[in-house]
């Protein structure tokens, strides 16, 4: 498509040197596998996700009962779907009150140059190399009501009643939580250190010698310096919560009784267990709707700064 | 020197400060490691001695599990299998992506940045909500429970952040260098393969480290994709063995492990690079 485009004068000046007609054969042959693939696989499935949408479709055979907007209003009213939404929220709001925080206070105590910060280093991040399925059958051992954690507590009191992490429907998305945090939290804590590493020391050297205790520097010079990483964080953190699959999946498949249903399995569930493809992709239609409309205000109004920060540094 | 002096005095105020970071990283470290240490060592218990003491050092010592799962030909096939996937679409994201990315960096002509555009505006969709689509168009393909369906999809859904990554770095090296390269008489295929990649290593590695993580731990495109266990990915492999040995954890959490040994080899020997793949790779969007 870019064969009759015009050479610009950078072009011009090295044309001394190659045919301009070569140049743009080369620039079209590195271009198409990736321009083919991804178009293909990624950008063509995206629109038909938005097209399946509109019809009532088992997958099989051409798509043709256009329902119209019957299947969107099918997601907005279903009350699983509903549910499944708040699961979603409820894990975003905790990763925002307790993960980015628990993240930030473990980069900030381990800081910039404490002894053995490297190891801690490694251990921290461990577990988001791992595989989600690894860490929600690994969890799941350790939530068995006759062993692991409810025998750990038991040993230290007597009279403790085993839990069912997984199975008591009020107990299961903080379970999962923990989970979620254990297998995340690495990640988040890695950012922070690789933020505090770009902040200058000597402004908070300065501080510090203007009488501000090590508290008092943290607080007003060293979290107000990491604001992008903060940022950056949260936002990473938001969208991650609105797609929870895998950790869900492996661990409870969205149960008992739907009590750890997410947006995503809710998807599954319709798409590929009951075969009710064209609901299934208004549902991911839905999903990525509130992600667009997270994520896009998020970067104009929020993270715009640390972009121009960043460009004129 | 005073400022060395002020510096340590703003990080750790006393020494009571001190041992109490400690103990918090400390305790931090045994949050991630006890679940990581209790599949290891639990593979090693039998099933009675694993259920009563789950967080014990084994005794005795039984490597039956370990042994018993090393005989299995499913194992090594799904290892094969997973091996196969992430060599594949890590090479294939490699090449076409800094293929691309070469062109987005060096190169002028008019409509470029747009179809840069085109290309990272990808970042904006996860797998998650192309999955539907996606399945069918890889039944329509015949890619159905085939690894080709599985590296395909992954390859595509990698580009845009390949390339983003690796634009950057072909962008940062110099001109000069390029132009030296073109009045040697080299083409731009020499310029790119004999020059720029090798300047580049880097960003290939932070590529490289990416792809294989996303790719060895996926889950959701082998489970929609793949049918029949012998072509299997570990993520699936541990999720079928788990459900075949039910109320067996120690077979289980020994088959976890095994699992697992190829992910830990990995990050302990390119931590670094590990790192900075994955941080990079997430400031997408």
């Amino acid at each position: 498509m870019q064969a009759k485009a015009l050479a610009t004068s950078r072009a011009i000046s090295s044309a001394r040197v190659r045919p301009d007609r070569r140049r743009i054969a080369t620039a079209v042959l590195f271009l198409l596998p990736a321009f083919v693939i991804y178009s293909l696989l990624v950008l063509f499935p995206v629109v038909q996700a938005a097209y399946y949408g509109f019809y009532k479709w088992n997958g099989l055979g051409p798509a043709t009962d256009n329902v119209g907007w019957d299947n969107f209003n099918r997601v907005l009213h279903d009350s699983n779907f509903q549910t499944a939404l708040r699961h979603n929220v409820l894990i975003l709001v905790l990763s925002l009150l307790v993960q980015l925080p628990l993240a930030l206070s473990l980069a900030l105590i381990v800081g910039r140059q404490m002894r053995g910060r490297a190891v801690f280093r490694t251990i921290f991040f461990l577990p988001y190399v791992l595989s989600e399925v690894v860490a929600g059958v690994v969890w799941r051992f350790l939530y068995q009501p006759d062993s692991g954690l409810n025998q750990l507590i038991g040993n230290v009191y007597a009279d403790w009643r085993p839990r069912s992490w997984l199975g008591d429907t009020n107990l299961v998305m903080y379970s999962l939580f923990v989970v979620i945090t254990w297998k995340y939290i690495g990640f988040h804590i890695i950012l922070y250190m690789a933020g505090l590493q770009n902040i200058p020391r000597e402004l908070e050297e300065a501080a510090a010698l203007d009488g501000a205790g090590p508290l008092r520097v943290i607080r007003d010079v060293t979290i107000p310096l990491l604001g992008p990483t903060v940022r950056l964080s949260a936002f990473l953190s938001v969208l991650g919560s609105l797609q929870f699959f895998d950790v869900i999946w492996v661990m409870t498949t969205g149960g008992p009784v739907g009590a750890s249903e997410t947006m995503a399995t809710y998807m599954y569930r319709f798409g590929f267990q009951r075969f009710q493809l064209g609901y299934g992709a208004a549902v991911s239609l839905v999903i990525f709707l509130l992600c667009l409309a997270f994520a896009l205000p998020y970067q104009r109004l929020v993270m715009r700064r640390d972009y121009e920060y960043s460009g004129t540094a | 020197m005073a400022e060395t002096v002020m510096t340590e005095s703003t990080q750790r105020a006393s020494p009571i400060g001190t041992v109490m970071r400690y103990a918090v990283c400390i305790i931090m470290s045994i949050f991630v490691l006890v679940p990581i240490l209790t599949a290891v060592t639990g593979g090693f218990k039998e099933r009675g001695q694993l259920m009563a003491h789950p967080f014990a050092i084994p005794n005795p010592v039984r490597f039956g599990n370990y042994s018993d799962i090393l005989q299995m030909g499913t194992f090594w096939r799904q290892l094969s299998n997973s091996l196969l996937v992430t060599a594949s679409t890590t090479l294939l994201v490699l090449g076409v992506g800094s293929s691309a990315a070469f062109v987005f960096a060096r190169m002028q002509f008019r409509g470029r940045d747009w179809i840069a555009t085109y290309f990272i505006f990808g970042l904006l969709f996860p797998t998650t909500i192309a999955i539907l689509p996606l399945y069918i168009l890889i039944r329509r393909l015949g890619l159905i429970d085939s690894l080709w369906g599985i590296i395909l999809p992954q390859v595509a859904f990698q580009l845009p952040i390949a390339i983003l990554i690796l634009r950057t770095f072909f962008t940062s090296i110099p001109k000069e260098i390029e132009d030296a390269a073109y009045v040697d008489g080299a083409s731009p295929f020499e310029f790119f393969t004999r020059i720029l990649l090798p300047l580049a290593r880097p960003g290939l590695s932070a590529v490289a480290v990416l792809t294989v993580v996303v790719s060895w731990n996926n889950y959701f495109l082998p489970l929609v994709v793949l049918n029949s266990s012998q072509k299997y990915t570990l993520p699936l492999g541990v999720m079928q063995f788990t459900g075949q040995y039910g109320a067996d954890w120690s077979m289980i959490l020994a088959f976890i492990t095994l699992a697992m040994v190829p992910a830990v080899a990995f990050y302990l020997i390119a931590e670094r690079q590990i790192i900075t793949g994955l941080t990079t790779g997430a400031v997408k969007g």
